[in-house]
């Protein structure tokens, strides 16, 4: 090997190796990760920041507290740590396709990668499911002025304030003008019950609302939507993009590309991105669900 | 198997060959551990702690410290072993590192100033929050006298 002979003559930093003994793709990989990180690291803080500004911020536990299936049940974390165990398992079968390429085994790259690709859309799915929750969501809300009104939770609206008392609410009601009571009634009798909300009276409707036992929030921050759907969202992009490199790694991988290269270090770097993409979910998951 | 491949010509030599996949199933499993244990406390904190009159501040916070240290943990496992940074030759590692240990001085800066705002706006807006209405206005007047 007179290459590698030659190699050898030549120090360090004098050209002709790496003195990272890595080369030059996989080096700036990990550069565009560090910088990755500095700009979710400068969205958290961000985030952090204006939570810390606050004297009330909303509890995670109330906003994400239900499960596709469950209904209206109280599960805080649930849905979320399922999202979680879907990225951590992602990432173990890239960790395993890396493995498999490193001896030259084209099916079992194949298999793994396949797995981390329906893993991807496993979590673009879950996040899919939790925006629509939210944006369509609908919750009663004390609004500024003293009435009532029913919102979901996007970059503009919070409904996920303190609790209003209950004297506080029946006040509440007698201000809130007739086409948000239809809407807060209707809110109550989702299932089923086939009240013509529509035609009742102010009046009935306020009765029944009471009747209902309505749980009313003030309304919240509203910095907590948009920071909630920007940094999901950006680090939803990035998972996107990650299940788009891993689909074309596994259709290169399928055409034999990587055996005539003679290595997998191309499923080395986009192993390296979809590994970041699971470490950012830690802290996402760490600053948005868990504290 | 055959010997570890050499990639690229700019690589001396190659990494040591990957042992069989028990490490990253150990990895895996430590994973899936500390984000059971983060569930449970954050579990914990919703359902018991966070609301409750009676806990006092500094437990919650102690409890969300003890998470975030678990966060970074996973974080320094999944760089470390699943990212293979710690295979890397040690020039390559600090090239890394270093320029992250930026984000010590970013949190506590940012975070300060957070806190910082708070208070000043506490103290000067018409309408102080609910919560801290009584106590410094009371104390301010006493202080002027």
């Amino acid at each position: 090997m007179s290459t590698a002979a030659a190699q050898q003559e030549t120090k360090w930093w004098s050209g002709g190796r790496s003195p990272f003994n890595a080369s030059y793709g996989k080096v700036m990989m990990w550069y565009f990760l560090m910088s990755d990180a500095f700009t979710f690291g400068a969205f958290l803080i961000s985030y952090g920041t204006i939570r810390f500004s606050q004297n009330f911020w909303t509890d995670p536990n109330q906003v994400f507290n239900s499960f596709p299936g469950f209904g209206h049940q109280d599960l805080p974390l649930a849905f979320v740590s399922l999202m979680t165990f879907i990225l951590i398992a992602s990432s173990v079968t890239m960790v395993l396709a890396v493995h498999e390429g490193h001896k030259m085994n084209r099916k079992g790259v194949e298999k793994y990668m396949l797995l981390t690709i329906i893993g991807g859309f496993a979590f673009l799915g879950c996040q899919a499911w939790e925006w629509t929750h939210l944006l369509t969501g609908e919750h009663v809300a004390l609004l500024n002025d003293g009435t009532l009104s029913v919102l979901p939770t996007t970059t503009r609206m919070n409904p996920w304030g303190s609790a209003v008392p209950h004297e506080a609410i029946i006040a509440a009601l007698q201000k809130t003008p007739q086409d948000q009571l239809v809407n807060i009634a209707s809110t109550i009798h989702h299932e089923g019950a086939a009240h013509n909300v529509a035609e009742m009276s102010n009046t009935q409707l306020v009765d029944m609302i009471q009747a209902a036992g309505v749980h009313v929030n003030h309304t919240g921050p509203i910095a907590f939507g948009g920071y909630f759907f920007g940094i999901t969202g950006f680090h939803g992009f990035h998972v996107f993009s990650g299940v788009v490199i891993n689909v074309i790694m596994y259709i290169k991988t399928k055409l034999g590309h990587f055996d005539q290269r003679g290595h997998y270090e191309m499923i080395e770097k986009a192993g390296l991105y979809w590994h970041f993409v699971d470490l950012v979910w830690v802290f996402v998951f760490l600053c948005f669900y868990l504290i | 198997m055959s010997e570890h491949t050499i990639t690229s010509p700019e690589i001396t030599f190659a990494h040591a060959p990957s042992e069989g996949t028990g490490r990253i199933w150990k990895i895996f499993w430590l994973l899936s551990f500390i984000t059971v244990i983060e569930l449970v406390l954050g579990f914990g904190l919703a359902k018991h702690w966070y609301g409750d009159p009676e806990t006092s501040h500094t437990a919650i916070l102690f409890v969300k410290g003890v998470i975030c240290i678990l966060s970074f943990a996973k974080a320094f496992y999944i760089v470390s072993v699943f990212m293979h940074l710690g295979d890397e030759i040690r020039n390559m590692i600090m090239t890394i590192v270093v320029p992250l240990c930026l984000f010590i001085w970013f949190i506590i800066a940012f975070l300060w100033d957070g806190n910082s705002w708070k208070e000043l706006r506490n103290r000067y807006n018409g309408t102080p929050a609910p919560i801290e209405k009584t106590t410094p206005a009371a104390k301010e007047k006493g202080a002027k006298d």
